[in-house]
């Protein structure tokens, strides 16, 4: 296997406060391959947002990365000093948010803003910058691409300025995007558009993915591997097929047979009893044993890290032989 | 099946979305109308529910408003058990506004944040008269409010101890089951439900299903379901209407819609959906996107993303009309040409 493009090493962000120290992201490590999709997958709050945005460079303030490293391309980039990774971000490591309005400057031309980005990354002049930037709007499917280019965000529908933000993160040729709940804001036919889109520029560009969204359906469909947050950790990883197949940890379990399904009759859905757990309170051992059917002994006193489950990795106890046999 | 609940005839409501009348006589701006729900039919079985499934702006929002009265219809009517609900200009009478209640989407901005749930919950019993006969004393009629708060929080599946608190102390399911117990406190008959579960994560959306669906089954409730989601449609519903630009395109039978869906856009919407099982299916993405409202094509609002429109879908508007068990709104199929 080739080297990784992005290796994730024992990350933890943390949030200081009055009352002590937030752990939001609390040791997790995962790696991207060159041209790789990853998903990353969870519910509200469960730190999957907050792992794009360590990535990117963009914590909030007073949230910091407070253990671990990130690497790109071989080096360390948690730690590179604003104006170094302020160049990275954009030319090396492009970035798509959820809401496609925000991400713009309503004051500006789509094209201002995108002649301004690619002239900021690549060497390029003005004449230039303007024709690979009709050329980016045409690869993302906007049609009159030359016209639209003097245009401004409120004259573009929510899909269109979803198009143009894609083009944007494109427009330094990057190697890695991080796409943040790109389609999260749309309705399902355009949805579908975008994620076509999405997955047909990065293969030709040869660009690798992180894709954060909390839509299993979209994960399906685009990723080559998912990696399963709660509560701050990575709960499972592994092959996209593996973890909706036959995922290993009780959480992905229950978080499949939650989602309502398009060709099975049930009466009931299965459904995860409680709620993920505050960052203030997380339990001891396993943050996932007050809500899980098959919790015993070991997963209330210590945590489990991930381990090899079939054909994924889980961090459950139920996939040490040894601790089951004792049980 | 018994008698129909709810039936709605020819509902229609217009928005006036002109320029204010200054800038209209200085910039010459003409007046301009949204017809945000038009000609929209159907009845609801007792104990039955309805979906109303589409994309944003298709109306499906407004006519859940419609229905409980928060809108009146421009054209149209409501009837609700035989009783005309929604004549024009008319208030509605509390008898039949006890009867039917709304769930909202966002369970953020739907409760006030500076009220107990119990005071959230017990202001429809208020407003209704709920234990107020002559006979019983102020004490005597509070401590009946109070009991049934804590039943109804009781038949959420929350504890009669969370009345006291407020709902920032809640997460957004938690939220959602104080809006469900909010609707029955006047045991409602109707209950319509606009997105109830968009705001919520997967799992918490399961929770919420599943209370909404033993509920139904207790209290014999009828329900409007409004959602974008197709998947979560299917889950509830027992029947579907497919809402495009203000008017239904096709209302059918849940298995028929989804086994066989006639109309065009039907057919877009069940091919869109994210293929979670991976069966190898493409998903085929729907061309093109959802017109403005303001400016609606002429004859068929949905010819321009249609493969099978011709010149008599872009000149003449598709009825309503029963085709094969289903009712659908399109030329091509009633033509039988596709």
């Amino acid at each position: 296997m080739a080297s990784p493009l992005l290796e994730v090493k024992h990350l933890r962000v943390e949030f200081p406060g009055r009352r002590g120290r937030l752990v939001a992201i609390d040791d997790i490590s995962f790696d991207i391959a060159p041209g790789e999709i990853l998903g990353v997958v969870g519910e509200s709050g469960a730190g999957k947002s907050l792992t794009g945005a360590a990535i990117i460079g963009l914590l909030d303030p007073p949230g910091r990365i407070s253990a671990g490293e990130i690497r790109f391309e071989g080096r360390r980039i948690d730690d590179l000093p604003y104006e170094q990774m302020r160049r990275l971000r954009g030319r090396s490591i492009g970035a798509i948010f959820q809401d496609p309005l925000t991400s713009l400057d309503p004051l500006q031309t789509i094209g201002r803003q995108l002649i301004e980005t690619i002239r900021t990354h690549l060497p390029m002049g003005a004449a230039e910058a303007r024709r690979r930037a009709v050329k980016l709007l045409q690869e993302t499917g906007i049609p009159a691409a030359e016209e639209r280019l003097d245009q401004y965000p409120h004259q573009f529908s929510g899909g269109m300025r979803q198009r143009v933000v894609i083009a944007l993160a494109l427009a330094g040729e990057p190697k890695l995007i991080v796409a943040d709940e790109p389609t999260t804001a749309l309705d399902v036919s355009i949805q579908a558009q975008i994620i076509s889109l999405l997955r047909r520029l990065c293969k030709e560009h040869g660009a690798a993915v992180m894709l954060v969204t909390h839509d299993m359906g979209v994960i399906a469909e685009t990723c080559d591997r998912v990696a399963v947050m709660y509560a701050g950790r990575i709960v499972e990883i592994g092959p996209v097929a593996a973890v909706i197949h036959s995922p290993a940890h009780p959480y992905t379990v229950g978080l499949m047979g939650s989602i309502p399904a398009m060709d099975e009759d049930r009466p009931r859905l299965l459904q995860i009893d409680g709620a993920m757990p505050r960052l203030n309170a997380i339990p001891p051992g396993c943050a996932f044993n007050p809500r899980c059917p098959r919790a015993f002994a070991p997963c209330r006193v210590e945590r489990p890290e991930l381990m090899t489950a079939g054909s994924t990795l889980a961090a459950c106890w139920l996939h040490a032989p040894a601790l089951r046999a004792a049980a | 099946m018994s008698a129909a609940l709810v039936a709605v005839e020819g509902l229609a409501k217009t928005f006036d979305v002109s320029a204010p009348w200054l800038n209209r006589i200085a910039e010459r701006k003409p007046r301009q109308f949204v017809h945000a729900v038009d000609d929209v039919g159907f009845t609801i079985a007792r104990g039955s529910t309805l979906a109303l499934v589409g994309e944003s702006g298709c109306g499906k929002s407004t006519v859940a408003r419609l229905l409980v009265g928060l809108y009146a219809p421009t054209r149209g009517r409501v009837v609700f058990d035989g009783v005309d609900a929604g004549a024009a200009g008319s208030a509605r009478p509390a008898s039949i506004r006890r009867r039917m209640q709304m769930i909202f989407q966002d369970p953020y901005a739907s409760l006030n944040p500076r009220w107990q749930v119990s005071d959230i919950i017990a202001e429809p019993l208020r407003e209704h008269g709920f234990g107020a006969d002559a006979s019983a004393g102020v004490g005597r009629r509070r401590q009946r409010v109070d009991d049934r708060v804590g039943e109804l929080l009781a038949s959420v599946g929350l504890a009669p101890a969370d009345a006291v608190k407020f709902p920032h102390q809640f997460s957004g399911g938690q939220r959602q089951r104080i809006s469900i117990a909010r609707a029955l406190a006047t045991q409602p008959e109707f209950l319509v439900c606009d997105e109830p579960t968009s705001a919520l994560d997967v799992s918490v959306q399961a929770q919420v299903l599943n209370i909404m669906k033993d509920l139904q089954a207790r209290h014999g409730l009828t329900y409007l379901f409004i959602s974008h989601n197709l998947a979560v449609v299917r889950h509830v519903s027992d029947e579907v209407g497919v809402m495009y630009l203000g008017r239904i395109a096709e209302l059918a039978d849940k298995a028929l819609l989804f086994a066989r869906p006639r109309h065009p856009y039907t057919r877009m919407l069940l091919d869109a959906i994210p293929d979670i099982h991976m069966s190898g299916r493409a998903r085929t993405p729907v061309r093109g996107e959802v017109p403005n409202p303001l400016d609606p094509p002429k004859g068929c609002a949905f010819h321009p993303r249609c493969p099978h429109a011709n010149e008599r879908c872009r000149v003449e508007r598709p009825q309503l009309l029963p085709i094969d068990g289903v009712r659908v709104a399109c030329h091509a199929v009633e033509e039988g040409r596709i």
